[in-house]
Order: C-alpha cells, then sequence, then structure tokens
C-alpha cells in the first residue's frame, strides 16, 4: 500500500461517528481490533442514514401489507399490482444535507439516486415529484438554494429523460440552515419482472457496473447522520458529482441485461457506495462475498481500499450474474459504453471478504455489518409545545378586509404559482401524462391498457410542530385525498421523515408520534408503507426543522379517461363543499401570513369521515358527474374556491355562501381535513345528490361558477368581492417575484 | 388519410426513428408512429449506417453523448449522421426535432445553430408556431398561416444564423415554423427562447430535412392536449401517396 494506514483507536472510531459502546460492540462481534478499512464498513453500515438505528423501533409499527403489495419496505424501493400484469414502483428520498452544502450537486444527485432505486427494480421510472422546503422567501441566501437545487433536479432529470411531474415548494424559517430536497420517483415493471437486491447462488459472479470509482462523497452516509456546524461548506467535498447521461446509459443497459435472465441481483450504490451494497446482498439472501477492490474501475489513481469502499461516486450498480453467463452481461453494457467488471464472487459461510491486490484487508460477517445496533432512546414532548398550543388565533385582530386578505394568501410564497419552477422541468417526456403539474395529483396513463395512475406528495411541518401525531396523520390524508381528488384509489404510500437530532428526546418524541399519527392515517385508509427514507440530524447551528414527514401516494384510475381537474371548467355550474365544517386558524398560513405566528390547536381529524368523503369524491368522478374537485389545504376553503377559479386556462369565477360558523377569518380562511370543493353541472345536481346521501358525509351546495369575480359571503354578508384579474396577478406572481 | 384495405400496402411508409446514447424522445416517436399513425417503424442504432429500407429517418430529442460538448456536437459526427446524405441522396426525408435539430445543424445538413435559451433556463412550455411554408413533406397538410400547438422542451433552443444565411433562408422559403402568439403574431414575447426572427423549425433548400425545436409527438393525441404535431406526420404520409417517390424503391 502507498500510504501507512492510520492507527484504529477509540478516537479514530468517534472521529468517524461511532460511539465508545459502539466501538466496544465492533470488537465484541470480530473478537479483535478492526482494521481500519473494517472500521470504515462499520461507521458508514451503522451510521444513522444506512442503519435507521434511531428510528427502526418505531418504523417497525407502520402498516406494510396489504393485496397489492408486491414489495414491502427492505428493498430498493415498494411495489404495488395495478393490474393486467403491472406493477408500479416508487420510493421518495431525502438528499437534504448535500443540497445546503452544493444546492445543485446535491439536488441533482438526489435525482440520481432515487431513479436508481426504482431502476435496480426493473423498473423504467416514468414520473418524478420534489418536495421543497426553504427558509424565507426574499433572502438572498434563500434565492441562491432555490436557483440551485431547481437547476440541479432540472438539469438531471431532464437530461435522464424523465418527467417530472408534480411536487410542491413552502417556506418557513426553521428551514434557512438546512433546506429539504425530498425527491419521490415512480416507475412501471411487468409485475413478474421485480428485481431485487439478493447475492443468491454460491459461485455467481459479482459484477460492478456503471461509472468509475472516484473519491467524491466518501463518508457521505456519515455525514447525513450529523447536525451541521458553522463550517458546513467545508464539507464540500462529500458531495458526490452526477453525471445524468451515464445513468441513462446505466437504465437502459441495465434494463437490456435483466431482460436476457441472466440478471440474479442488483442494488444500486447509494450511501456508502460499495460497502453498502457488498454486505447488504449478502445479508439478504444469507450467503457471502468475495471482492477484490483493484478491480473495480476508477478515475482516479492511489485510492485505498478504504477509499473504494466508502465512495459514494454517483451511476454505479453492484450485479450478481448467473455464472456461466458472464459474456452476455459483458456484451450488454459494451453495447452502452459502460464498464462492466466481474470484482468478485458469492460465497458461502457469510463472511465479506475484501481484497486489495491479494492483500486481505477485511473479513466481517456481513450479518454484524447489516445489524446496526438498535437504539430505544428517551423521548418526552418539547416543554414548549403547551404554550404553543394555548395560542388562541381568535384573540387576535380579525382582517380589515378580506378580499385584500385573501389576494395577500394568494400571493405567498407557499400558495402562489411556481411555474418559475416547473416550467424548467421536462413534464411530458415518456407521452404520459394526463394531468401535467398544477392540479392536486398529476395523472400518467399506462400505455397499452385503459388505466392510469394518480400520484401526489405533500406534507405540512407546521402542522406536525403543533401536534406530531395528527400532523403527520393529515399528511396522509391530504396526499390520499389529492389521489382521490383525480380520481385515483389511493393504492400505496411512501415516506420521508425529516427531523432534527433524534438525540434530544423532543425531537426523538415528535419523530415518534409522527410515525405513530402516519400509521394511524394508514391503517384507516387501508394503505399500506410500502417503502421510505429516515432524514435525521437536520439541524444547523442547534435549530432543527420543523418536523416535516412528507407523504407519497400513489393511486389507480380504472379509466383514465375518468380523471379530474381542480378548477372551473364553465358557467351556471353549482359548486359544494364536501366535509366536515371544523376548521382552525391554529397552524394556518393565514395566522403565519398576517401574525408571523405558529400556534393554536389543529381541527379535529375523523379518519372515517375522511374515508367516505375520499370514497364519495372517486364515486363522484367515476360516474361522471364532477367537472372539478380541490382539495382545501393552506389557506382554508377562501383559498381552494380562488385556486378552482383561476388555475384553469380561462378563469371562471364564482359566487358562493359559506355556511356560518365561528368568526369570518376562520370560516373563510381556517384549515380543516376532510374537505373537497367540486363543481357539478347542474343537469346532473339530483343524481350528485343522490350518491352523497348514499356516501354518507357531511356536504351542502354553496354556489355558482360564473363571471370574472369571486364572491364569498357569510351570513348573508358579502365579506370577499375580488375581480379575477387580481387574484390571478398574486398567484402568478408572488413566488416568481422574488426569483426575479 | 387512409386507403381501401387492398391499397395498404402504398399506403405505409417506413420510419426509422435513431438512437442515440442520452436519446430520450425515441420511444415517443415510436409509439405515435406505430400506435397512432400506424405505419411500420424500427429503431436505429447510432452505429448503424444502413437505412436502406427506409423511408423516413427521425432523429429524436434526449441529450445525445449527454450533449457535455455542444448540443448534438458528438451525434453529428456519427456513423448513421454520416449515412444520411446518401440517403437523402436516395430520396429518403430527415425529420429532427429538439436534440434532432441541433445534430442536423451540428452536422451541417441544416444551416445555422442552436444556442443557449436567452434566459438562461431549460423551459418546457407549450408554444404557438406560425407555418411559413407549407410546401414541404413535412408541412403540405397545412396552410401558411395557420398556427399549431406544440410543447418545446430544451436548455439550448435559441436558433442562431448570421445575416447572410438568414437571407438566404427567406429567399429559398426555407422557414417553416416561428414562435408566434396564438393568434399568429410572431413578437418577441411569443419567442420563448430568443431564437433569431422567431424561427422555431427550418428546412434545407431541398425541403427534404425539417429541424425544428418543438416536439410534434408530445402533441398527436388528444390525451396529451392537442394534435396539431400529428399534421406533420399527415403531411409526410399525403407526400407519399400524391407523387409515388417512396414506392419506386
Amino acid at each position: 500500500m502507498a500510504l501507512a494506514e492510520p492507527k484504529v483507536t477509540l478516537d479514530l472510531a468517534r472521529g468517524l461517528g461511532l460511539t465508545a459502546e459502539e466501538y466496544d460492540r465492533i470488537i465484541q462481534q470480530l473478537r479483535r481490533e478492526p482494521t481500519y478499512t473494517e472500521l470504515g464498513l462499520f461507521s458508514a453500515l451503522w451510521s444513522e442514514h444506512c442503519a435507521y438505528k434511531h428510528s427502526k423501533v418505531f418504523l417497525r409499527r407502520l402498516p406494510q401489507t396489504g393485496r397489492q403489495v408486491l414489495q414491502g419496505p427492505g428493498e430498493n424501493a415498494g411495489a404495488v399490482d395495478i393490474g393486467d400484469g403491472w406493477a408500479v414502483v416508487f420510493k421518495v428520498e431525502s438528499h437534504n444535507h448535500p443540497s445546503f452544502i452544493e444546492p445543485f450537486q446535491g439536488a441533482a444527485t438526489g435525482v440520481g439516486g432515487i431513479l436508481r432505486d426504482i431502476f435496480t427494480m426493473g423498473a423504467r421510472p416514468i414520473a418524478l415529484l420534489d418536495s421543497l422546503r426553504f427558509g424565507t422567501p426574499g433572502d438572498p441566501k434563500t434565492r441562491r438554494l432555490i436557483e440551485g437545487v431547481v437547476s440541479g433536479i432540472s438539469w438531471y432529470g431532464n437530461c435522464f429523460g424523465c418527467p417530472t411531474v408534480g411536487g410542491e415548494i413552502a417556506f418557513a424559517p426553521e428551514y434557512a440552515g438546512n433546506p429539504l430536497v425530498n425527491v419521490m420517483c415512480v416507475g412501471l415493471v411487468r409485475a413478474d419482472r421485480i428485481f431485487r437486491a439478493r447475492a443468491e447462488g454460491v459461485g455467481n459472479p459479482v459484477f460492478y457496473v456503471g461509472n468509475k470509482t472516484g473519491r467524491d462523497g466518501i463518508h457521505g452516509a456519515t455525514m447525513a447522520s450529523a447536525t451541521f456546524d458553522e463550517h458546513a461548506e467545508e464539507r464540500r467535498p462529500t458531495v458526490q458529482v452526477g453525471d445524468p447521461f451515464t445513468e441513462k446509459l446505466l437504465l437502459e443497459a441495465c434494463l437490456e441485461a435483466m431482460g436476457t435472465g441472466a440478471v440474479v441481483g442488483i442494488q444500486d450504490m447509494g450511501a456508502a457506495g460499495l460497502a453498502c451494497c457488498t454486505s447488504e446482498m449478502p445479508s439478504r439472501s444469507g450467503t457471502g462475498m468475495t471482492v477484490e477492490l483493484a478491480a473495480v474501475p476508477q478515475r482516479e489513481t492511489g485510492m485505498t481500499p478504504y477509499e473504494l469502499l466508502l465512495s459514494e461516486s454517483q451511476e454505479r450498480m453492484l450485479l450478481v450474474g448467473a455464472r456461466g453467463r458472464e459474456e452476455e452481461l459483458r456484451r450488454v453494457f459494451a453495447r452502452w459504453e459502460l464498464d462492466a467488471v466481474q470484482i468478485g464472487e458469492v460465497t458461502a459461510g457469510g463472511d465479506l471478504v475484501i481484497r486489495h491486490r491479494g492483500d486481505e484487508v477485511a473479513r466481517v460477517p456481513v450479518a454484524a455489518l447489516a445489524e446496526a445496533p438498535v437504539y430505544e432512546k428517551p423521548y418526552a414532548p418539547p416543554a414548549w409545545l403547551a404554550e404553543r398550543r394555548a395560542l388562541d388565533p381568535l384573540a387576535l385582530p380579525e382582517p380589515t378586509d378580506y378580499g385584500a386578505a385573501l389576494v395577500e394568501l394568494m400571493g405567498s410564497a407557499t400558495l402562489a404559482s411556481k411555474e418559475w419552477a416547473f416550467r424548467q422541468y421536462d413534464q411530458q417526456v415518456g407521452i404520459n401524462t394526463l394531468v401535467l403539474p398544477g392540479s392536486d395529483a398529476s395523472v400518467l396513463r399506462v400505455k397499452g391498457t385503459r388505466r392510469a395512475i394518480a400520484v401526489s406528495i405533500d406534507g405540512n411541518g407546521r402542522q406536525v410542530l403543533l401536534d406530531p401525531r395528527a400532523g403527520a396523520a393529515l399528511a396522509v390524508c391530504e396526499a390520499a385525498r389529492n389521489v382521490s381528488c383525480a380520481g385515483g384509489r389511493p393504492l400505496g404510500v411512501t415516506d420521508c421523515l425529516n427531523f432534527g437530532s433524534p438525540e434530544r428526546p423532543e425531537i426523538l418524541w415528535q419523530f415518534a408520534e409522527a410515525v405513530e399519527g402516519i400509521g394511524e392515517a394508514c391503517r384507516a385508509l387501508e394503505l399500506p408503507v410500502v417503502g421510505g427514507n429516515v432524514s435525521l440530524y437536520n439541524e444547523t447551528v442547534g435549530q432543527a426543522i420543523l418536523p416535516t414527514p412528507i407523504v407519497g401516494v400513489v393511486g389507480l384510475l380504472d379509466d383514465a379517461t375518468l380523471f379530474s381537474t381542480q378548477w372551473f371548467k364553465g358557467e351556471g355550474q353549482r359548486v359544494a363543499l364536501l366535509g366536515p365544517d371544523a376548521v382552525s386558524l391554529g397552524g394556518s398560513e393565514l395566522l403565519w401570513l398576517r401574525h408571523g405566528q405558529v400556534g393554536g390547536r389543529l381541527a379535529p381529524l375523523d379518519l372515517e369521515v375522511e374515508r367516505r368523503v375520499q370514497a364519495a369524491v372517486r364515486a363522484a368522478i367515476g360516474a361522471g358527474l364532477v367537472t372539478a374537485t380541490h382539495d382545501c389545504a393552506e389557506g382554508g376553503v377562501a383559498a381552494a374556491l380562488a385556486e378552482a377559479c383561476v388555475t384553469g386556462k380561462t378563469p371562471v369565477g364564482c359566487d358562493v355562501t359559506l355556511p356560518a360558523g365561528g368568526r369570518r377569518d376562520e370560516v373563510l380562511f381556517g384549515e380543516g381535513p376532510s374537505r373537497v370543493v367540486v363543481s357539478v353541472e347542474t343537469d346532473r345536481a339530483r343524481e350528485f345528490e343522490a350518491l352523497m346521501a348514499e356516501s354518507a358525509i357531511p356536504w351542502r351546495w354553496i354556489g355558482t361558477t360564473g363571471g370574472d369575480r369571486l364572491r364569498l359571503r357569510v351570513s348573508g354578508e358579502t365579506v370577499v368581492d375580488v375581480g379575477l384579474d387580481q387574484i390571478e396577478h398574486a398567484w402568478r406572481n408572488g413566488f416568481e417575484r422574488h426569483m426575479a | 388519410m387512409h386507403l381501401a384495405s387492398g391499397e395498404e400496402k402504398l399506403d405505409s411508409m417506413r420510419f426509422g426513428v435513431v438512437v442515440f446514447p442520452g436519446t430520450w424522445s425515441d420511444c415517443d416517436f415510436h409509439y405515435v408512429i406505430s400506435e397512432v399513425i400506424r405505419q411500420p417503424v424500427k429503431y436505429v442504432w447510432h452505429r448503424d449506417r444502413d437505412l436502406a429500407d427506409l423511408d423516413c429517418v427521425v432523429l429524436p430529442g434526449g441529450f445525445s453523448y449527454g450533449d457535455y460538448l455542444r448540443a448534438g456536437a458528438v451525434a453529428g459526427r456519427s456513423p448513421v449522421v454520416e449515412a444520411l446524405p446518401e440517403f437523402l441522396g436516395r430520396g429518403g426525408l430527415v425529420l429532427g426535432s429538439c436534440n434532432g435539430f441541433q445534430i442536423l445543424c451540428e452536422a451541417g445538413l441544416l444551416p445555422g445553430a442552436l444556442m443557449r435559451n436567452e434566459c438562461l433556463q431549460y423551459r418546457c412550455q407549450s408554444t404557438s408556431l406560425l407555418v411559413e411554408n407549407a410546401e414541404t413533406p413535412f408541412t403540405r397538410a397545412l396552410r401558411p398561416g395557420q398556427v399549431l400547438t406544440m410543447p418545446i422542451s430544451h436548455g439550448e433552443g435559441k436558433y442562431h444564423a448570421d445575416p447572410e444565411t438568414l437571407r438566404t433562408l427567406r429567399q429559398n422559403n426555407q422557414v417553416v415554423f416561428r414562435y408566434a402568439t396564438p393568434e399568429g403574431q410572431v413578437t418577441r414575447a411569443a419567442n420563448p427562447n430568443g431564437s433569431v426572427e422567431n424561427i422555431a423549425g427550418i428546412v434545407n433548400a431541398e425541403g427534404t430535412v425539417l429541424g425544428l425545436m418543438p416536439h410534434p409527438e408530445r402533441a398527436a393525441e388528444s390525451a396529451m392536449g392537442g394534435t396539431d404535431g400529428l399534421q406533420i406526420f399527415h403531411s409526410l404520409l399525403g407526400s407519399l401517396v400524391e407523387d409515388g417517390t417512396f414506392l419506386k424503391r
């Protein structure tokens, strides 16, 4: 070896993110001191990012099964059956830490990573969605981050050739030092052709395929498992550099190779690179693996075994082939001008043996690496929570001009149009996108069938802050409701759980409660969680982000022609509000926008009502009874109606009388679950009424579409009467003005 | 345009869709040609030079070779593109969309060049195209002055040519499409990428090579929001039947 390796000590282990107890445990498992290379393997695989050691005990409580589930958590991504022999593979993953350090490459490689998770399963990626969170809009630093992240997503996704069909961007000061970049990918595969990350068959060859290995991203997984201090930017070398072109070649080559039948198992080299694949794949199959690192294609010279194992160079896969069919595999990858090099083989006995130019540098049982310690750390609700919840929004002054308040709300960065970002994303490649970004959910057809899928991704950190359990349940409900509003029957969930440091009891409590809330909502809606990602340590200089579970839902439409969109389609149609009346200004967009406060209590969530409302919406869409369907989210029913008026190609006004409840600002802008605005042609009103009666949900007619104004009345008094041009102008420019 | 079933053989035009490493509109063109206009179509690998059994070669969108040099620069020198002059000499037609247009310019089969969008960002949006020349094999189902709606999706679509070239293009009526308002006004605001004179698509002097930045394959079914792109395919089929050029081979 060219360079002398550092001496293995407890201090060195600590420097690599391991604790003293973990270091002792390694010595116990090996019955000796680890070598430097072995220590590197443990530090990466036992990192929070790879091992979920603080979160595992909670995640086990999520519902993960269902008739439609073809693959649950534990593989590169989850899969659900959509009929006609097809399956949808999907997953959401975070790339928060790298995106803060280097927004463009951080976000780009986030896209690259999740794309690989999907196509390692044998699926062709057909859609991307991004959930992004930033600090205060208008802050030059926020602007630079948004520009970097959006152009990184645009560059990678567009060049690769997968459309970005949805997502959301929201703002809160808590994200200023730790933005969130969560990317979800959806792929399509024949249900009987799903590939898994397994190293089966002793003697089978292990191939390294794709990009060459460099020194980029070494210890990325460890970085993602620590909080940031003021020197965060010095960690730039731990951010990987993406190459979407090579990724595209890797996609085509992998799918072609899988088609030959010579692929036994395959895994993406993501976090912790080769170290992760060479231990996880045999560990899933009860086998072992020997690897010769000198055979790994390298683009830098003098790389040590430690560096080769822990590099997070992008666009690489580890593939286990069928013995005797090596030439077939090599031919496929050569056709796509990619490296495919045999670096080892599957062995019996359960050891991972790493050699470098023949010298053994590591020998570790794969089970030891794969079975990281699981922690049950203490958790407790934060002391400040009671005070926040005690805030009474109705003790604060009421807006004097409701029309102006609505226009301001529609122009707030979180509610305003995100066209500035979406026009930088290819939304149509693959010619499947039936509903483009800008409605509650996006809809993609499944070619060769009559079916379509609807996809949505949602989360609201403010609600989770005030009530982690209910807030997380609301995120599931909203994502599912969005899919239902497009006409899709929700089939499965993927979640990305973004939180601060789990070593603080209050953060771990938020996490535990949120997971419980997701579980409750998923059980009530019969939605299995088939995969996801946990991103902890989202803190900079002790400031944690808002607790932000992001929930992605995929739903199925049996008839691709029966989808619905959120905007009104014509004049003289009747408008109905489905769902309960209960709303609250607690944690609402209005409370934040006008008073700069996050406090109060959330409106109660009745999961049975939620389920019935969603079923009623789907039934109405399926029967062709509704012309528009729109979920009430941030900004309450007033914002939902305003969006229904102005987000279509041609603005359509409406005149609506809202049921009198509490104070007028609560009636208009209060937020509550299970509420959907719909429009119905007058000659279908009778049928619609019958269907609603059958659905046994609370609902009422509230008005009629038409004209070029939005008029809202409460208790016989007109409280909002605004021209659509004014609303549309605020909505179109509200976000973009910060980017100009 | 449909012929009686007995004449089906005459109705077919043989398409080849070229696949470079990094091409991504290949499957979309293939789908529209086989499933929507129902013509024989096959993929052509970028290393192939044999185009003997084809009537029309499509260079689709994407990022050929990653476009890390200049868009289309490497693909413009690939074996399949080197075979195009001979193919054209035999009466073949070539349609390049998006990256295909960039490749045709890089290969010198069309004049001018495509540069980074003026806004310096990628743009995916719907555009309105004013039809200027309806006498090419690609546009003969259209009328001059007609406005088509088709999406664009590119980062380097700003067409550029020197004044001399622009003069020649005008003289020979080689400008086929210009970005316009939905009413057909050629305005600065309707220009999504800063192309000189709002040029969105041109043909070579012979009218046998069309390059355009918009994506006709994404506007070929009503489910995708419009069928204006289909007019280009219908024009191709129409030209086949009218002069029978492709039946002689």
